[in-house]
C-alpha cells in the first residue's frame, strides 16, 4: 500500500514538473513580446529593457527556468501582467466561487447519476430503465453551454416574464455573507453542470452494476437469503462503484480547475472566467498559473481516487 | 487490404469441399455478422438516415444559400432587422429567423453543420490514427517501448485538457486547424489505450508467432496481422469520439477560441445568441437544436456499432427488444 502510494506520487509529482516545463516554454514561443507590450505604445527602448530586466526576462533561460520552478514549488507564481495582483490573489478570489460551484455541482450529480443509473440496472428493459437511458443520452449528447442557455432562457427570462424571480440569470453571492443566496445564485450553474456529468453517470453505473450483479457472489449473497436492498446497495454497488470513482475523480479535479464553460455562461466570477479573461489580456503568468493549478488538482484527485479504491472493493489490494 | 481471420479463412475452406446443398450456409466473419446486425437495427438506421441528411446538408449548403438567394454572411438590414434592428422571427422568407445582423439562421445553420462536420471527422480521424500506431507500438513491442508510451498516454490524460486547450490557443490565435490539432491532441491517447490492451493480449495469438516464423517484419505483423483485429473496437469508440470532438469545436468556438466570426460555426452562433435569447429565442434554438440532433444521432449510431459487434454487451441508452 506505501509502496503504491510513493510510486503514485512520484508520478504526480512528474506529472506537475512535465506540465510546468511545458507552460514554462510558453512564456518564449508568445508571439508578443511581453516587455514591449507592457511597456505600451510610447515607450523607448530603455523603458522596454528596464521593464525586461525587471521581469527577469534578460536573464538566461535556465536560470530563468530555475526560479520559475522554486517559485512555483513556494506557491509564488508571479505577478500578473495586467492586473497589479499577484496570480495566486487572484486564484484567491476566483476559487471560493469555483469551489462552490463544484462542490454542489458534484453532490448532486453523484446522487442524481448513481441512484438513477442504479434504478435502471436493476430493473433491465423496463420502463424506468428505457425512460432513465433515453434522458441518459439527451444530457450526454447535450454541450454544457447550451443547457445553461437553454436553462436561463425557461428557468430565468421566461418565469421573471410571469414575475417568478427564483433563479437569477448571473452573479454571484458568498456563502459568508448570505448561505441562502449563495445557494439561491447557484441553482441553475448546479443545475447545469449536474445533469450534463450525470448522464455520464447513469451510463458508467448501469454497465457496471449490470456486469456486477451477474456475478456468483451476487448470488450467493441472495440465496443467503440477504434482502435484495441490500445485496444492491452493499454488495453490487460498493463493487460497481469503482469506474464511477474514476471518472469523479477526473470530473471533480478538471472542475475545480475552472468550470470553465459554466462560469462563462452564468457570469460566475471563477477560475473558469479567469483563465478567459487572462487570455484575452494576454496576462501570461496568471494563464500558466492556473494551468499549473488545474494540473495540480487532476494529479491530486487521481491519487484520492486511488486510495479510495483499496477501501471500497475489497478485491482491490494496491501493490 | 484486408486479412481474413483465422475463423473465417476455416469455415469459407470448409464450405467449398462440402455438397452444392449446404453451400447456403456461409461462413460470417465477425464484420459481416455486425453488419447484418447493424442493418436490422431500427435505431443505427434511423440515426445513420439523419447523420446523412445533416451531411448533405452541409455538402450542399452553397446550392440551398444560391437557391435562397442568402449567403451565410449577407446583412439583410431592411427585411432581415425589424425597424427597431430587431432580429425577424421564422417565417417564409427566413425559415429560422435572422440573428443580431439580420443574417439568414437557416443559411448559417447549414454553413455551421460543414465545420461542425469536419472538424469532428477530422480531428476523430487523427485521433484514431495516432492512437492506433502508439498503441500498436506499444502493445508490440512491450517493455521500455511500451513504459514510455504508456507514461506518455497517462500524462496526457491527466491534463485538464479544456484549460490546456485555451492555454494552446492564446499562443497560436484561434482557427480551425489550430482547435481540430486540439482537439485530437487529447484524444488520441484514450484511443491508444485501447488498442494498447487488445494488442497485449492478441500478440500471443498462434496465428502472430506463425506469421513471425514466416519471417514477417515486424512493420508486417503489426499493421498486416494484428491491426485488423483490434479494428472493431477502434470503429466502435471512433463513432463515439465523433460527437465528443464535435462538441470539443462547439466549446471552443463558443468560447471566442475556436473558429472566429464572421465563419458561421453552431458554437460561435450560440454565443452571440446568449445576448440576444430575451428577444429572439430561434437565434438560441435553432443552432442549438442543430447541435444537439448532430451529436445525439451519433451517440446513437455508436452506441448500435456497439451492440453490433457485441451483442451480448449491455446497451447503454435504448432497450429495443430484438
Amino acid at each position: 500500500m506505501l509502496r503504491f502510494l510513493v510510486r503514485r506520487v512520484i508520478f504526480g509529482v512528474v506529472v506537475l514538473w512535465i506540465v510546468a516545463t511545458v507552460v514554462f516554454a510558453m512564456y518564449f514561443i508568445a508571439p508578443h513580446d511581453v516587455a514591449r507590450t507592457l511597456a505600451g505604445r510610447q515607450a523607448n527602448a530603455e523603458t522596454v529593457a528596464a521593464i525586461r530586466h525587471n521581469l527577469g526576462l534578460d536573464r538566461p533561460i535556465l536560470s530563468q527556468y530555475g526560479s520559475f520552478l522554486w517559485k512555483a514549488l513556494h506557491g509564488n507564481l508571479g505577478y500578473s501582467y495586467s492586473n497589479s495582483e499577484s496570480v495566486t490573489s487572484l486564484i484567491g478570489h476566483g476559487l471560493p466561487v469555483t469551489v462552490s460551484l463544484v462542490v454542489g455541482g458534484a453532490l448532486l450529480w453523484l446522487v442524481l447519476g448513481v441512484t438513477t443509473g442504479v434504478l435502471a440496472a436493476t430493473r433491465p428493459r423496463s420502463v424506468v430503465d428505457r425512460t432513465t437511458t433515453g434522458f441518459a443520452l439527451f444530457f450526454y449528447s447535450m454541450p454544457t453551454f447550451l443547457l445553461g442557455e437553454v436553462l436561463l432562457l425557461l428557468l430565468f427570462f421566461r418565469l421573471h416574464l410571469v414575475g417568478i424571480d427564483w433563479f437569477p440569470g448571473a452573479g454571484f453571492v458568498p456563502f459568508s455573507e448570505n448561505p441562502l443566496q449563495w445557494a439561491r445564485y447557484l441553482i441553475l450553474p448546479w443545475l447545469t453542470i449536474a445533469l450534463v456529468t450525470a448522464a455520464t453517470y447513469i451510463r458508467l453505473t448501469r454497465g457496471s452494476m449490470l456486469e456486477v450483479m451477474g456475478e456468483d457472489y451476487i448470488r450467493t449473497a441472495r440465496a443467503k437469503g440477504l434482502r435484495k436492498r441490500r445485496v444492491i446497495y452493499r454488495h453490487g454497488l460498493r463493487a460497481a462503484i469503482t469506474p464511477v470513482l474514476t471518472q469523479f475523480g477526473i470530473d471533480v479535479g478538471t472542475l475545480l480547475g475552472g468550470a470553465i464553460v459554466t462560469e462563462n455562461v452564468f457570469g460566475l466570477p471563477g477560475l473558469g472566467q479567469l483563465v478567459i479573461s487572462s487570455l484575452a489580456k494576454q496576462d501570461l503568468p496568471t494563464v500558466i498559473g492556473l494551468v499549473l493549478l488545474a494540473s495540480a488538482f487532476v494529479v491530486v484527485a487521481n491519487i484520492i481516487v486511488d486510495i479510495l479504491y483499496s477501501v471500497l472493493d475489497a478485491r482491490v489490494r494496491l501493490s | 487490404m484486408t486479412v481474413t481471420p483465422p475463423d473465417q479463412i476455416e469455415s469459407t475452406g470448409l464450405s467449398s469441399t462440402l455438397p452444392a446443398a449446404v453451400e447456403a450456409i456461409e461462413g460470417r466473419g465477425p464484420w459481416l455478422l455486425a453488419w447484418a446486425r447493424l442493418r436490422r437495427d431500427k435505431v443505427a438506421v434511423g440515426s445513420s438516415v439523419v447523420i446523412l441528411g445533416i451531411i448533405l446538408l452541409a455538402l450542399f449548403a452553397p446550392w440551398v444559400a444560391h437557391l435562397v438567394g442568402h449567403g451565410p454572411n449577407t446583412q439583410f438590414r431592411t427585411t432581415g432587422l425589424s425597424p427597431d434592428g430587431i432580429p425577424v422571427g421564422p417565417g417564409s422568407t427566413f425559415l429560422f429567423g435572422t440573428d443580431d445582423l439580420g443574417r439568414d439562421v437557416f443559411i448559417r445553420v447549414i454553413y455551421g453543420a460543414r465545420i461542425s462536420l469536419l472538424a469532428g471527422a477530422v480531428s476523430a480521424g487523427l485521433a484514431v490514427a495516432v492512437g492506433v500506431i502508439i498503441g500498436l507500438a506499444a502493445g508490440y513491442f512491450g517493455g521500455a517501448v511500451d513504459g514510455v508510451l504508456s507514461r506518455f498516454m497517462d500524462v496526457v490524460l491527466s491534463l485538464p485538457y479544456l484549460v490546456f486547450a485555451i492555454a494552446l490557443v492564446s499562443l497560436l490565435g484561434p482557427s480551425l486547424a489550430i482547435s481540430v490539432a486540439v482537439i485530437a491532441f487529447f484524444s488520441w491517447a484514450s484511443v491508444g489505450r485501447i488498442v494498447r490492451g487488445q494488442v497485449l493480449s492478441i500478440k500471443e495469438k498462434e496465428f502472430v508467432e506463425a506469421a513471425r516464423s514466416l519471417g514477417a517484419s515486424h512493420l508486417r505483423i503489426m499493421f498486416i496481422d494484428i491491426l485488423p483485429n483490434v479494428l472493431a473496437p477502434t470503429i466502435v469508440y471512433a463513432t463515439m469520439l465523433i460527437p465528443l470532438s464535435i462538441v470539443f469545436e462547439a466549446t471552443l468556438s463558443f468560447l471566442g477560441i475556436g473558429v472566429l466570426p464572421p465563419t458561421a460555426t453552431w458554437g460561435n452562433m450560440l454565443s452571440e445568441s446568449i445576448a440576444y435569447y430575451k428577444v429572439a429565442w430561434w437565434f438560441v434554438a435553432f443552432p442549438g437544436l442543430a447541435l444537439l440532433i448532430t451529436t445525439m444521432a451519433f451517440n446513437l449510431l455508436g452506441d448500435c456499432v456497439r451492440d453490433a459487434f457485441d451483442p451480448r454487451g449491455n446497451r447503454l441508452f435504448v432497450a429495443t427488444e430484438e
